[in-house]
């Protein structure tokens, strides 16, 4: 249920969901964002769905924030089509050559490499929200004794492709950008392509991703199967 | 093979294609883009009979030097401009705001822009450009849109697909406006703030820093006190939006922003000064100015008014 709507400047609406992070207020964010998405309204330039929070922006030469809180307030989202989502298997390889943050992470949750891989590898996470750069996923929730913070001074390049941790949440660099978050990992898929107009997404909202380790050779030879 | 088109013999610093930008994209990660002055985007399409939807080239600071090979063609230049013309003979020095015909050989020198950030250079035809979702604008942090998602580069040739038949030369005597107050919305994250840093933020003065750009403009000041939280859980910007780091010093969101965002919102720009901001120079000094949403929406609406007046008369 949305909390309070208020505005986000004069083109856009804010709806709360509330303060917590979890998967029953981003799945009702979600519903919200697809129901709303599905029906166009007339205006309504962009939905941004986040972990608690639902951003609707509109045309202001079209519509106002009058015009669109009534709609939203008078939505039914609980006739939302079927959610849609997918279970995905991300290959990894989490080699020294990709894994950039390990000895920070050994240091910060003072457990060893391999402890590490097991509590992050083979297991659920649930996306949240997509963004920041074109196709990022953000990814949760990770194990307690998983939980870093950010790095304190922003790398000016993560590599595409990059696995990366940070708090609660896992995210995948879709293409090179900077970045503050734990470097893991690499994935040799594609989990943005700008060609594929429909679906540039590989991993969406509701979606559950398990990363699957591959070792450096299976990396190499990835893309040319 | 296109027998008119622009070859670039100096790109200029930031010279990317433009149109009306991308919508419907945020929740992938994919922002608006899109010409950053819109207003003088429009009015560079109209100079030349454009449909005002059509792509232009987009510079900002130095702008390129172009030689155009094929048959006659208009163009125009908006915004605050010092640019030549270039004909067989003679060198003109050219006039913002008005369109002129240019034939084979001819070249265009865009030397720089005035106070100010952005410039048009609108063809009178339509360009040949690729199109990623309905927009040919260049977008170079995710290299999406025409031109590969680059920005212009030096020896690249653009072909003219089509050339408009009606080469009527036009005029218009509108001047770039400048804002000195930058109205705001109080952001969601308001009470994040100290009444000092509240106080600091309506009644200081700001500089705009050179770290400004096509994502972001930052500003730099007295530091802006957080008395609650440096960080909150990411979610949704949009254009316009006011972001305080643990800094302190305040972050405009512009039109390649990116999608979500982990800082405090302290206020959004009013849609009414947005083609204005943009165009306020590294060095300038601005304050923010609270207004309530009626009064931007109304102020907006006078604004949007005086647009399409300013388009129907040319």
């Amino acid at each position: 249920m949305i909390k309070n709507i208020s505005n986000l400047g004069d083109a856009a609406l804010y709806c709360d969901f509330g303060n917590e992070v979890n998967k029953s207020i981003n799945s009702e964010v979600i519903k919200y964002f697809k129901t709303i998405k599905e029906k166009k309204f007339e205006g309504i330039n962009n939905l941004t769905p986040s972990y608690n929070k639902l951003i609707i922006s509109y045309d202001l030469k079209k519509t106002n924030f009058k015009e669109v809180k009534n709609y939203v307030e008078n939505i039914n989202a609980e006739d939302s089509t079927d959610i849609n989502s997918k279970k995905l298997e991300i290959p990894v390889c989490c080699h020294e050559n990709f894994s950039m943050d390990i000895k920070r992470l050994e240091e910060i949750l003072k457990l060893s490499r391999e402890k590490i891989l097991e509590n992050f590898l083979n297991k659920e996470y649930f996306c949240y929200m997509t963004g920041f750069i074109a196709g990022m996923p953000f990814l949760g929730d990770l194990d307690e004794n998983m939980r870093a913070q950010r790095l304190e001074t922003p790398r000016v390049k993560v590599p595409k492709g990059s696995v990366a941790l940070t708090e609660q949440f896992a995210n995948i660099y879709t293409f090179e950008s900077p970045g503050g978050w734990n470097i893991l990992g690499n994935t040799p898929l594609d989990v943005f392509d700008s060609s594929k107009e429909d679906k540039p997404n590989l991993i969406n909202p509701g979606d559950t991703v398990i990363f699957k380790e591959i070792t450096l050779d299976q990396y190499k030879n990835y893309n040319e199967q | 093979m296109s027998s008119n088109y622009l070859d670039i013999i100096r790109p200029g610093i930031n010279t990317t294609f433009q149109d009306k930008g991308r919508d419907h994209l945020y929740h992938i990660g994919i922002p608006f883009s899109g010409a950053m002055d819109n207003r003088n985007y429009l009015i560079a399409n109209k100079l030349v009979n454009n449909n005002l939807d059509s792509a232009v080239i987009e510079f900002a600071y130095q702008g390129p030097h172009i030689k155009y090979s094929g048959e006659k063609i208009n163009f125009a230049i908006t915004g605050d401009v010092f640019f030549s013309i270039k004909k067989k003979d003679t060198e003109i020095e050219g006039n913002c705001y008005q369109s002129y015909q240019i034939e084979d050989g001819d070249e265009i020198n865009i030397i720089s822009t005035n106070k100010s950030v952005y410039g048009y250079l609108a063809l009178g035809g339509e360009l040949d450009l690729k199109f990623q979702w309905n927009s040919c604008s260049i977008n170079t942090k995710a290299n999406i849109g025409s031109n590969d998602g680059k920005k212009l580069d030096v020896g690249q040739r653009i072909n003219v697909k089509k050339i408009n038949s009606n080469k009527d030369i036009k005029k218009t005597n509108y001047i770039n406006t400048k804002i000195e107050n930058i109205r705001v919305i109080k952001g969601t994250n308001f009470d994040y703030f100290s009444e000092e840093g509240k106080k600091i933020f309506y009644e200081r003065e700001f500089t705009v820093s050179k770290l400004s750009d096509r994502m972001g403009m930052r500003l730099e000041g007295p530091k802006i006190n957080n008395i609650v939280n440096t960080n909150i859980k990411s979610e949704g910007l949009i254009k316009g939006v006011i972001q305080v780091p643990a800094d302190g010093n305040p972050i405009i969101m512009l039109s390649d922003h990116g999608t979500i965002g982990g800082y405090p919102k302290i206020g959004v720009v009013a849609s009414v000064d947005y083609d204005r901001l943009v165009q306020m120079s590294p060095g300038s000094k601005t304050k923010f100015k609270q207004i309530n949403l009626s009064d931007a929406e109304t102020l907006f609406k006078l604004y949007e008014m005086e647009t399409q007046n300013l388009l129907s008369q040319i």
